[in-house]
């Protein structure tokens, strides 16, 4: 079983009254030629390593490689623990999760690439959070994995996941749907309703650059990350709430690639522009270039 | 199109903090010290590119280093290379080169010494995504991923060695994905790569060894 485009996934999904999870679960074992029980084992390994990565720097916190970040998580989780939290339990657990992941991404820790390094906190961060809360068991997490490896599938093979191709729409706005769509189905959306719930996402992160501050995957990575699982819950509650959207999923993701690809260079990963030129930057790049 | 898997879009499970910059790298290292008999004494690598301005902060020399020391991408051990490469008496250097341009953003070249003295050069280029491309071996222009099985055969630039080749792979019953001839020039040392889906057993490089023609032979497993 395979699809090439999103329009195919929901066919099968239709035809076949299967979720999206499932589909791609079956696509994996007929065209990686390995048995189900093997894929269940290695993305109960991925949701291993992402919840370490979520959890760790509550406890540790840790300086990042560069200097820019370290902390975060155990500020967000501090505040959440004396009642002062203003979103709500599971946005408030995404955001912490999800900054936690990046921080231990840019202190050299373990992380899965989700879909990529700087945008690793995104996914994790909103499906940890959900299961939380509403005591999802993991068996359904690993079924919101797959779910969110669909979505990254298609935009892996139809767009781009890269910020030096298509700014940080790609990375986190990519990471961003994915969680969306995994969280549509964990919370009884149809297929239909997670497509949207993705095509949403990117509609509402288009045209965002990637400006990494000295080069490095640290600032405003991070803050993205938050911002990309906020999107994803905004996203979710939207679609299951019934709201449906005029541009479909593989429309929103040719849109992203044709808007990445219009972005300047200078703002795709390059450090010559955005946040990476501020002058508060700038000054922090020239501090620690004098430092080596 | 080959075959994206889901694990590729939820992996590599990597220590961060990017699969170009970290993860890719040490691949490449990990690819480079397969080629090479153990144990190495030395290795030096020279950046280029993206590589060569800001290796330091995504811990690039890190991954390198654990990378030739056998470290996969997922090893928390490649946080503490530089002490377990002292340990071990592995000596190294790392070198930016930013007057060669013409080459892609994240290349390394890697000069490896094993302790008999062998010294082997490795140029890999890191794609994205933990993605790589080995493009030169001694020199000599090569391309292969590593994500197969690979024999790499080094030859002199003879008739007959190729076929030598296949004949024997042929034996062995094993089916040829890609294979590959390149060469410094007319007569001079070639490289002939092959790649498989299946395994190369162990037992085939002496028979490939054989022919006169043919100076060394190694497998790379992914």
């Amino acid at each position: 079983m395979d699809f090439k485009n999103a329009k195919e996934l929901l066919e099968i999904c239709e035809r076949e009254q299967r979720p999206i999870s499932e589909v791609m679960r079956q696509r994996e074992c007929d065209l990686g030629e390995i048995p189900g029980d093997m894929a269940d084992h290695k993305m109960n390994q991925v949701l291993e390593v992402m919840r370490n990565a979520a959890h760790q720097p509550l406890k540790n916190p840790a300086k990042s490689m560069g200097g820019l970040i370290g902390g975060e998580a155990r500020k967000l989780s501090d505040h959440a623990a004396k009642g002062k939290s203003i979103c709500g339990e599971v946005l408030e657990r995404a955001i912490t999760y999800a900054v936690a992941v990046l921080e231990v991404n840019a202190s050299m820790g373990l992380i899965v690439a989700a879909p990529t390094a700087g945008s690793a906190g995104v996914v994790p961060g909103l499906l940890l959070a959900l299961q939380d809360t509403y005591k999802i068991s993991d068996g359904r997490i690993v079924d919101g994995l797959y779910n969110a490896g669909a979505i990254g599938y298609l935009a892996m093979r139809n767009a781009t996941v890269s910020g030096a191709v298509g700014g940080c729409q790609a990375e986190i706005g990519v990471a961003s749907a994915m969680a969306a769509s995994a969280a549509v189905e964990l919370m009884g959306g149809t297929p239909r309703q997670c497509l949207d719930a993705a095509s949403t996402v990117l509609m509402n992160m288009l045209g965002l650059v990637c400006d990494p501050v000295a080069g490095l995957v640290e600032y405003p990575c991070q803050n993205r990350n938050a911002s990309g699982a906020a999107n994803a819950l905004i996203a979710a509650e939207m679609a299951l709430s019934g709201i449906t959207q005029l541009i479909p999923f593989d429309e929103m993701l040719n849109t992203m690639y044709a808007v990445g690809k219009h972005i300047p260079i200078e703002l795709r990963e390059t450090a010559l522009g955005g946040c990476a030129t501020a002058p508060s930057a700038c000054e922090f790049r020239g501090a620690c270039a004098g430092e080596r | 199109m080959s075959f994206v898997s889901v694990f590729d879009v939820l992996g590599p499970n990597m220590i961060g903090p990017s699969s170009s910059h970290t993860a890719g790298a040490a691949v490449i290292a990990h690819l480079a010290q397969k080629m090479i008999t153990p144990p190495l004494v030395k290795a030096d690598f020279t950046l280029y590119g993206s590589f060569a301005k800001t290796y330091h902060g995504h811990g690039t020399d890190r991954a390198l280093l654990g990378g030739i020391m056998g470290f996969e991408t997922d090893d928390i051990r490649i946080r503490d290379s530089f002490k377990i490469a002292t340990e071990r008496g592995l000596k190294y250097t790392f070198t930016p080169c930013d007057t060669e341009t013409e080459v892609h953003p994240n290349t390394v070249d890697i000069r490896m010494e094993n302790s008999g003295g062998r010294v082997m050069t490795v140029r890999g280029e890191s794609l994205g995504g933990g993605k790589v491309r080995i493009s030169r071996i001694n020199g000599v222009a090569v391309d292969f991923t590593g994500e197969y099985s690979t024999v790499i055969v080094i030859q002199q630039d003879k008739p007959g060695v190729v076929a030598h080749i296949t004949k024997v792979l042929s034996e062995a019953n094993i089916n040829i994905a890609f294979m590959r001839l390149f060469r410094e020039s007319k007569g001079c040392t070639a490289y002939t790569i092959v790649e498989s889906d299946g395994h190369f057993p162990e037992g085939i490089v002496e028979p490939l060894r054989e022919n006169l023609n043919i100076k060394d032979v190694m497998i790379v497993e992914p």
